[in-house]
């Protein structure tokens, strides 16, 4: 079962952990991103793109789910404006072993950072604005799963 | 016959061009995005500032990821954006 939500409010993560967990396996693994109380950082802004989130969202989840035995994904991800130490997003799998769940929740993160058309930009203190840019680090751990 | 295709923009590219999308007439002999761009770019000076460096920017047909030599063939809409930056 694979659940994608892209949400202006905010989510109960341990809900959807434990939801997911009903659908049985041993296994259940999960990522919360927050927003980092970075230096002067005020609050984040995120954008993204109605028609094709959800759509980009479900591919990398069935890619997961193909990769690994899964009992269920939960793709959660949040828009607009969000304060520090607010929740982004949530992802979580379930399958019978352990492995499974926790490299299929880090792929999971790994490709969202890179193909799932999000953008941040930081609100500062001092009310300047900046869009963040791309990590390489970021593209190197989408790729990473390549081979 | 010329083309219509939806261009939808985000993130910084939609603020530096001040608009969120543009319905464009694709002249006849112009049938990749890199193409398109060079015929924007010849008709606004905005279009020349924003996509000045392709390499900054990415590109969706119909929703999926493309690149820069892509041809758009049946596809009603383009998205012109930055790299993404979400979770």
């Amino acid at each position: 079962m694979i659940k994608i939500r892209i949400l202006e409010d905010d989510f109960d993560a341990g809900s959807e952990i434990s939801q997911l967990a009903g659908l049985g396996g041993g296994a259940v693994a999960s990522f919360v991103g927050q927003v980092r109380g970075d230096g002067s950082l005020s609050a984040l802004e995120l954008e993204h793109y109605p028609a094709m989130t959800e759509k980009a969202l479900r591919k990398i989840a069935d890619s997961a789910d193909q990769k690994w035995d899964l009992h269920g994904v939960t793709v959660i991800h949040r828009i607009g404006r969000l304060q520090l130490g607010e929740q982004i997003v949530l992802a979580c799998t379930c399958s019978d072993h352990r492995q499974a769940a926790i490299e299929a929740c880090s792929y999971i993160m790994d490709q969202l950072k890179t193909v799932a058309p999000f953008w941040k930009k930081e609100i500062m203190q001092d009310g300047t604005e900046n869009w963040v840019e791309e990590r390489q680090s970021d593209i190197d751990a989408a790729s990473s799963w390549d081979h | 016959m010329s083309k219509q295709l939806n261009i939808v923009y985000f993130a910084w590219v939609k603020e530096r061009l001040g608009r969120d999308h543009d319905i464009v007439d694709c002249p006849d002999g112009i049938g990749t995005i890199g193409e398109l761009l060079e015929y924007l770019k010849d008709k606004e000076a905005v279009y020349r500032d924003v996509f000045s460096d392709t390499e900054r920017l990415r590109f969706a047909l119909d929703q999926d990821f493309v690149r820069l030599d892509a041809t758009f063939d049946a596809a009603k809409e383009l998205a012109i954006f930055p790299p993404v930056t979400g979770g």
